[in-house]
């Protein structure tokens, strides 16, 4: 019964399958299945799946991006049984976020999905997020990675900004910043003092797991290259 | 609305004055025939012959009764008799390009050889976008006595796509039936996998050789594309219209030859358009011109009620380069929207005297992108998404949605890996390759697989006809024919 469930819940990750996967996290809770061995054989394990079938070409960003929305509708399913265990959430969290005055979030959003795909916890505050929310989230939720998106040569300044708040309250030391966006550069990164950037979706995995450690670490976080 | 409309350059009344003007040209002027067993068939069904001159004067009667004889529509079927596609049903198919002598090297070219057109086969069965493999080169090591037979032969040897093809002599037809009756298993006549291309000579003339392969063809049960080549301002007159009626003459010459010879013969209105360049005096078939005369001649021949074909899709260039794309992209798109049954031309370079494996790779490519076209957009309340929209509202993301999931295959054409798609900085990591170098690599991935051969029995009897062919032919050994058993 429990193997049964956790072959449908890959299966519906794989294939985006909302009600499916939703039924089967049930289904292994109302069984007793082990909250973290649902998070991570069930849900971790499709997502990790489905990046490598996308680096063969296999799989396209709508089905990536889907899973990853049932990724995060059935880890708050498994929360709370999790935090009642003591048990914490697989992989490393990460903070994304498209800074102040930018509308655009798609970019933002298959980053975020690829970074689910390998192993990430992600934690998405959206488009337009105040400077003040960054902060303020960074010091409860304590990521390991901060990732900022921008899409304007306007708003990128606000990647900047972001940095110096950080940097103001004492939390820069303990958080690494990514940035990216069509603007902008590596060269734009080293200037405003982040620690990484990405010129796309693929490459925000690769610098990502570099400066979470996990490529060494294998910490949760999977290498994304299949 | 679906399909985008046929592009047309004729009216109704411009089709009629061209159909009009050919008729005349028939009855009055006439068409020569440099053969006396046609000149002989057609003077019994009632044409006008002088045999002296090889005149053959054909009255309107015959090509009516002619043009009534013909199927509207007809089916190919694949090497193994299986329905591979139906012609007449304003359906746009993909073939190669079939008149090749030399191969494309590098930034050279050298006479084609056997391997060349084991390769181009292969690479042609494995691209999806291609519908028809035609034999795209002559192998260079054969005798001229068997080079059309042997080019079929390597051909069928390595893919089940339909084929269209043509014979070199009298006799060649003959053989080159046999090999069809030995890899269908006798099936050419009521499963047919192979066309035949038969060429007038403009103006308005056809050779012994073209007269006799119609006659057998049609006798044999064989399909025949007629490919009438007008060349403006040297072969036929130098205006579009002018040369649209020298094409309908010398074509309905050629249904009145099948059609008399054996009622219902298969038949494709085809040609071969070709432009003069009054500086060069060479005969590019990327002329604009030679584009807007196929428009118009496919307008004539679904006028009869006839498949047809063009050489469309190709480029003159002598290398795949910018030219090569945007020649192959612009004809191949004008020829689909006018719905054109076969659209001949993938792969070809240089007058279509050059084959370039990378181009065929690369015009599977051009094919992909007409095939999208062609299917129009739909319409319907799922596709308008109103629903959709109004719930997103404003800043909504799209890309999560089981709505685009549902869609995204079929509405967005999604391009192979000839295709550079990259952002810059990935594309810079990857090689900063273009476009020829990605097409060498996917030559060389589909190369890696096993060719897609007849079961063995029927590989063993085709290879017996072919062994037959050179005994007859007095040649004792041509490369990838397997010595005969015991």
């Amino acid at each position: 019964m429990v193997e049964e469930a956790f072959a449908r819940l890959h299966e519906a990750v794989l294939n985006a399958d909302e009600e499916a996967a939703v039924k089967a996290t049930r289904d292994l809770l109302d069984a007793g299945a082990e909250p973290q061995a649902i998070l991570e054989r069930g849900l971790t394990e499709a997502m990790t799946e489905l990046g490598r079938r996308w680096n063969r070409g296999e799989a396209f960003l709508p089905e990536v991006v889907a899973a990853a929305e049932i990724f995060k509708t059935c880890s708050d399913l498994v929360e709370p049984a999790l935090l009642a265990r003591g048990g914490k959430k697989a992989g490393h969290l990460v903070l994304m976020g498209t800074v102040k005055g930018d509308l655009h979030d798609l970019g933002k959003n298959i980053v975020t999905a690829m970074l689910k795909t390998a192993g990430f916890e992600v934690s998405d505050l959206g488009r337009d997020v105040p400077t003040e929310r960054f902060v303020e989230e960074a010091a409860r939720l304590r990521p390991k990675i901060v990732g900022l998106s921008a899409l304007l040569t306007t708003t990128m300044l606000e990647q900047r900004t972001v940095i110096q708040a950080l940097e103001a309250v004492g939390l820069r030391p303990d958080v690494r910043v990514m940035v990216g966006g069509a603007p902008v550069t590596a060269a734009w990164a080293e200037e405003i003092g982040a620690d990484g950037y990405a010129a796309n979706a693929v490459e925000a995995v690769e610098v990502a797991l570099r400066l979470a450690g996990a490529a060494a670490q294998d910490a949760g976080g999977r290498k994304a290259d299949g | 609305m679906g399909e985008p409309q046929v592009f047309e350059l004729l009216s109704d009344s411009e089709i009629e004055a061209v159909h009009n003007a050919a008729l005349a040209v028939l009855s009055e002027t006439g068409v020569f025939i440099d053969h006396p067993r046609a000149l002989e068939h057609l003077a019994g069904c009632g044409a006008e012959v002088d045999a002296a001159s090889g005149r053959v004067r054909i009255p309107p009667r015959l090509v009516k009764e002619a043009l009534a004889a013909c199927p509207s529509s007809f089916i190919l079927y694949d090497r193994e008799g299986r329905e591979a596609l139906r012609l007449g049903a304003r359906e746009v198919h993909f073939a190669t390009s079939s008149c090749a002598v030399r191969c494309q090297e590098g930034t050279a070219a050298r006479p084609s050889r056997a391997e060349d057109l084991v390769r181009l086969t292969r690479v042609a069965d494995a691209l999806p976008e291609i519908d028809l493999v035609s034999t795209q080169v002559v192998a260079d090591e054969a005798p001229k006595e068997l080079a059309d037979s042997y080019r079929l032969y390597l051909v069928l040897r390595n893919s089940p796509k339909p084929v269209v093809t043509g014979a070199f002599s009298e006799e060649g037809l003959w053989d080159m039936k046999a090999l069809l009756d030995a890899v269908t298993g006798g099936r050419t006549e009521d499963r047919p996998c192979a066309v035949f291309d038969v060429c007038p000579s403009p103006p308005l003339k056809w050779t012994a050789i073209s007269a006799a392969n119609i006659m057998d063809a049609a006798s044999a049960g064989l399909p025949v594309e007629f490919v009438s080549m007008p060349m403006p301002g040297a072969a036929t007159p130098v205006t579009l219209a002018g040369s649209v009626v020298v094409h309908t003459a010398e074509t309905l010459s050629g249904i009145v030859l099948a059609q008399t010879v054996r009622p219902g013969t298969r038949v494709v209105w085809g040609g071969a358009p070709v432009g003069f360049d009054m500086r060069h005096g060479t005969a590019p078939l990327s002329a604009v011109e030679a584009t807007m005369i196929t428009v118009a001649y496919a307008q004539m021949g679904r006028h009869y009620g006839l498949p047809t074909h063009t050489y469309a899709g190709l480029s003159d260039s002598k290398l795949v380069d910018a030219q090569a794309g945007l020649e192959t992209a612009l004809s191949g798109t004008v020829a689909a929207l006018a719905r054109i049954d076969i659209i001949a031309g993938a792969g070809a370079l240089d007058f279509v005297g050059t084959q370039s494996l990378e181009k065929l790779v690369v015009d599977a490519e051009v094919c992909g992108l007409i095939r999208r076209l062609l299917r129009g957009i739909e319409v319907s309340p799922d596709t308008l998404a109103r629903d959709l929209i109004t719930a997103l509202g404003p800043g909504g993301d799209y890309l999560a949605q089981a709505h685009t999931r549902r869609w995204f295959r079929t509405e967005l054409h999604l391009p192979g890996p000839v295709i550079d798609r990259l952002d810059r900085k990935a594309w810079e990591e990857q090689g900063r390759t273009d476009i020829l170098a990605r097409a060498r690599e996917r030559v060389e991935a589909i190369l890696k697989n096993d060719p897609r051969a007849p079961d063995p029995d029927r590989a063993a009897e085709l290879d017996r006809a072919m062994r037959r062919v050179m005994d007859t032919r007095g040649c004792p050994s041509l490369p990838f024919v397997g010595a005969a058993e015991g």
